[in-house]
């Protein structure tokens, strides 16, 4: 509460705590007025449940998954190896290999993707100039062995790559 | 004793039915059935008001909250009871051990006997002392008296720390309380729980909410915010806080020493809109109009339903105002009792008098 100046008299003093106490009672009931809207209306909640509704469960647009590599039909990507995304990640999450096509033009080989160390900061996302990298909305990445949370992203060509 | 007390007595059919049948040992034996029902009572009530917070705080929030256990989660308080249950109950090393394990049973048992003198029915009712509203501001004292003994029982600063602070602010708040309950005390002309209530027979208008006029009104609400601090229940919950201080002075306590305190506070909740029905809004009596009709229809209503639904409403506005209301400082939280509850209540209480001398109140 603020201090009366010497000036003010006890009438304005006296409606201007009033005031205050009437303005703080609406606003109050503003607030009441909003959390029973919400309670009233049941369609509002938002929470799902979870294991029972997997076959109908909505992700949100913007939920950040792990790293996917979107391919066309044809299994092509539109990643050019650059490695600006293994330079964005903070902790060397990314590792981009390259290897050279019969032309000598340098391509991508192997997209190696390391869940276990993942924040999911999206920087990757951010930084890659071509729009070859989105983030999924998997979330289900439980596994027994940690071996198996380090993927390869792009899908394996007709040549030499394999497994990791 | 009034007309009215004389018109309904406290006796019911089951403790005329234990007199009847055996004589003698009858002020024996119905002693130990009221205590029964008050334990039953108790029990089921707290996990009632526990699954009851948990849902309506979930719909506040735009969640759903348990849905496990049982049907939409009802059974999810004997879940949780029996994982508390099975809780190792630690006593911090250096501790005093007999404070330790006697702190948390103090409000609990305020609790039982605040609930033995609410009146929930015209015949129901476990004991009516004459001076019921002293009774009230005294036992309440014991909460306090629990809280601060857990504090200082922890061999913990902090808990002590948040122990005066729960103290510093429940007592505080007591005196606001206890002025509210003397307004009405005045005005009803009798201190007795049940006569307080038998003091608002007739029309929805003859309760004192509307009875006094304007004043009425105004103390309800000033009742509810005051409880609310009483009661430890946000906006005023610095005694838990569990942002700052991680329990406050509950922190040592674990298994069935915390689930006392909890069990404790949510039946107190439900206590304390007890008064605020008892007090304010005609406890058992039905909300009469005037138009004959629906009023017989009302009256068809047992007593103690419209105690627990009057009760229940002011219950859910105390969730309401917990899940809406921000949580306040402590020095915001004193300067709101000592600088404007407490004289607003002593200018109240004066304006009582005024109307009573005016014979504006009833």
């Amino acid at each position: 509460m603020k201090e009366t100046s010497p000036k003010e008299s006890l009438l304005e003093y006296g409606s201007r705590y009033l005031r205050k106490v009437v303005t703080g009672f609406y606003s109050l009931i503003q607030g009441m007025d909003i959390t029973l809207k919400y309670f009233i209306n049941p369609k509002t909640v938002i929470t799902q449940q979870y294991p029972e509704n997997r076959d109908t469960l909505e992700m949100f647009d913007r939920f950040r998954g792990p790293l996917s590599m979107p391919h066309n039909q044809d299994g092509e990507n539109a990643c050019t190896a650059c490695g600006i995304c293994e330079k964005a990640c903070p902790n060397g999450t990314i590792s981009v290999l390259s290897t050279k096509d019969i032309s000598g033009r340098k391509v991508l080989g192997k997209y190696i993707y390391r869940v276990s160390q993942c924040t999911f900061c999206g920087l990757c996302v951010e930084a890659c100039p071509f729009g070859a990298l989105a983030m999924s909305n998997d979330f289900e990445l439980s596994v027994y062995d940690r071996n198996e949370l380090t993927w390869v992203l792009n899908k394996p060509q007709a040549t030499s790559q394999g497994e990791c | 004793m009034s007309a009215a007390a004389t018109l309904y007595p406290l006796q019911n059919g089951i403790g005329n039915m234990v007199r009847n049948l055996f004589p003698e040992s009858a002020s024996l034996i119905n002693p130990v059935l009221g205590v029964i029902a008050l334990v039953i009572l108790v029990s089921s009530l707290a996990g009632l008001l526990i699954l009851l917070e948990r849902k309506v705080s979930a719909h506040f929030q735009v969640r759903l909250g348990p849905m496990r256990v049982g049907y939409h989660g009802i059974l999810q308080p004997l879940a949780d009871g029996i994982k508390l249950v099975f809780k190792e109950f630690l006593k911090p090393r250096g501790a005093d051990s007999f404070i330790f394990y006697l702190a948390p049973m103090l409000p609990l048992s305020a609790t039982f006997l605040l609930m033995a003198i609410l009146p929930f029915d015209h015949h129901l009712q476990l004991v009516d002392p004459a001076g019921g509203v002293l009774y009230v501001l005294g036992i309440s004292g014991l909460t306090v008296l629990g809280i601060l003994l857990a504090g200082w029982a922890s061999n913990n600063k902090f808990s002590l720390l948040g122990a005066m602070r729960s103290g510093a602010q429940m007592i505080s708040f007591e005196i606001s309380m206890a002025l509210i309950m003397l307004l009405i005390v005045m005005v009803s002309g009798t201190a007795s729980l049940r006569e307080i209530v038998l003091s608002q027979q007739g029309l929805i208008f003859d309760w004192w909410i509307f009875k006094l006029p304007f004043l009425g009104i105004l103390s309800f609400f000033m009742y509810l915010i005051v409880s609310t601090a009483e009661l430890n229940r946000t906006p005023f919950d610095l005694a838990e806080a569990e942002s700052e201080l991680t329990a406050g002075y509950h922190t040592e306590y674990s298994g069935m020493g915390f689930a006392m305190f909890f069990f404790a506070e949510f039946v107190n909740m439900f206590v304390s809109a007890g008064l605020a029905t008892t007090f304010f809004l005609g406890g058992f009596h039905p909300p009469l109009i005037g138009i004959p009709l629906i009023d017989g229809l009302l009256n068809a209503i047992p007593g103690f339903i419209w105690f627990f639904g009057k009760t229940f409403f002011i219950v859910f506005v105390y969730m309401w105002f917990r899940w809406t209301f921000p949580r306040v400082r402590i020095d915001q939280l004193m300067s709101l009792e000592w600088k404007v509850m407490l004289p607003a209540n002593l200018l109240l209480l004066m304006m009582g008098a005024v109307f009573m001398v005016l014979g504006w109140a009833g």
